[in-house]
């Protein structure tokens, strides 16, 4: 293990992971990360999928491990943890900006005791054109963190990340 | 100390037990809807239908995973799933039932999900953080089963004759395999006497109320209750379709039972 290695500094090299399904963002903004702890000369990640079938977890781990060896930190392990339920409040106000840009309308409010209003209650803004003239297509889309939207407006599809 | 020995080794073998069936029929029941998968009647519901099968099967393997634990002889998720017979699977019968038309497929998942969401509710609150862990995440998931399936109910029932009529005829057929939702057996007792899990027979009012309010959004009539109900899925019981799942879904892997990728 590099000396001087503390966990705020690994977390810090695992920013530079990328979400493989929106890379413009990093598995510690999404809340994927859950926590770097050091146990003697042993660096343990643990990390939580967005939702249970998350098929990207495999190469998220793999992605990690391999930045963890091209820092040097070969004695690891990556734990998957459920005892917390991943929620989009874990999404922080910048990676909600970023996905905006990336053309994903981001999740648009926090929960109240854990709670969210029903998605085909909302009323969500289009990512191109910011129009509201906007309908619920599908509660299903290319993945399963995503919702399927049409833009009256510029008269495009677009996808929500939904809250959950 | 020796008080709580005993009573770990009385409830794991229960533990495993319901684990197993709590896995089995988020398996089961994802394998039938990834089936779907490239035959949807459009795309959106085909990304739907797969996107949910993805939910109920990511669901089962954590909590496969956690039963290979919790029974402590090395078996992981996957030894479960692939290298099991029908007789030791322990999912409900209303799981396995193939997929039929759209809305059979539909009717079956809104059952499933209506008691599901129910059930969940009760097991966050497990004082076991791994099963409340993934509980209250399935939570989440399930919402969006129970809200896309009931929207299609309400869609079909109130729909055109022959949707009506369609639907109708799948709850009609699915019916007797409601009350096995609510099979309790001394897997149960012991678990419930432990403080660990619910009576089921709690949940049935609340089910009850909630599908007979849908029916009657969607211009449907509720089936008889006064009939022959199936039950036997929890204790290995099975019906012949189990099988062909099961070899659609355990060859590649029983054939190269030590192939890794």
């Amino acid at each position: 293990m590099p000396a001087a290695s503390t966990e705020t500094t690994i977390l810090d090299y695992l920013k530079e992971v990328e979400d493989p399904e929106i890379p413009v963002l990093n598995v510690v903004e999404m809340g994927i990360v859950r926590s770097v702890e050091l146990e003697e000369d042993r660096v343990v990640v643990r990390i939580t999928p967005t939702y249970s079938g998350c098929p990207a977890m495999n190469a998220i781990e793999q992605a990690i491990r391999l930045k963890l060896v091209e820092k040097g930190f070969t004695n690891h392990q990556v734990r998957t943890d459920y005892t917390h339920a991943w929620t989009s409040d874990w999404i922080t106000d910048e990676a909600r900006e970023k996905l905006r840009n990336y053309g994903i309308a981001p999740p648009d409010e926090r929960s109240i005791e854990g709670r969210f209003t029903e998605l085909d209650e909302k009323v969500i803004a289009c990512p191109y054109c910011n129009s509201i003239e906007t309908r619920l297509e599908s509660k299903f889309g290319s993945t399963a963190c995503k919702a399927q939207f049409f833009c009256e407006g510029c008269r495009q599809p677009f996808e929500h990340f939904k809250c959950i | 100390m020796q008080h709580l020995e005993h009573s770990k080794a009385d409830t794991s073998k229960p533990f495993f037990e319901y684990l197993l069936r709590l896995g089995d029929d988020r398996l089961i029941l994802g394998h039938r809807m990834s089936e779907w998968c490239g035959y949807g009647p459009q795309l959106e519901e085909d990304l739907a239908m797969a996107n949910i099968a993805l939910d109920l099967i990511g669901q089962a393997k954590a909590l496969l995973e956690y039963a290979g634990e919790v029974e402590g002889e090395g078996r992981s998720e996957d030894d479960l799933a692939y290298f099991r017979d029908d007789i030791d699977f322990r999912n409900l019968q209303l799981a396995e039932q193939p997929n039929g038309d759209f809305g059979f497929t539909i009717a079956r998942q809104f059952l499933f999900s209506t008691f599901n969401e129910l059930l969940l509710e009760r097991l966050q609150d497990h004082p076991d953080r791994q099963l409340a862990g993934i509980a209250s995440k399935s939570l989440k998931e399930t919402r969006y089963h129970v809200r896309h399936s009931r929207d299609w109910v309400l869609r079909l029932g109130d729909g055109t004759d022959e949707s009506n009529q369609r639907i109708q005829q799948a709850f009609d057929d699915l019916w007797m395999y409601t009350a096995e939702l609510f099979y309790m057996d001394e897997v149960d007792e012991i678990l419930i006497k432990d403080g660990k899990v619910p009576d089921l027979k709690e949940l049935q009012p609340e089910w009850n109320e909630r599908v007979n309010q849908t029916l009657k959004e969607a211009t449907l009539q509720r089936p008889d209750d006064d009939q022959y109900m199936a039950t036997g899925g929890r204790v290995g019981f099975h019906q012949e379709e189990l099988g062909y799942l099961l070899m659609e879904m355990q060859f590649l892997r029983r054939s190269h039972p030590e192939a890794e990728w």
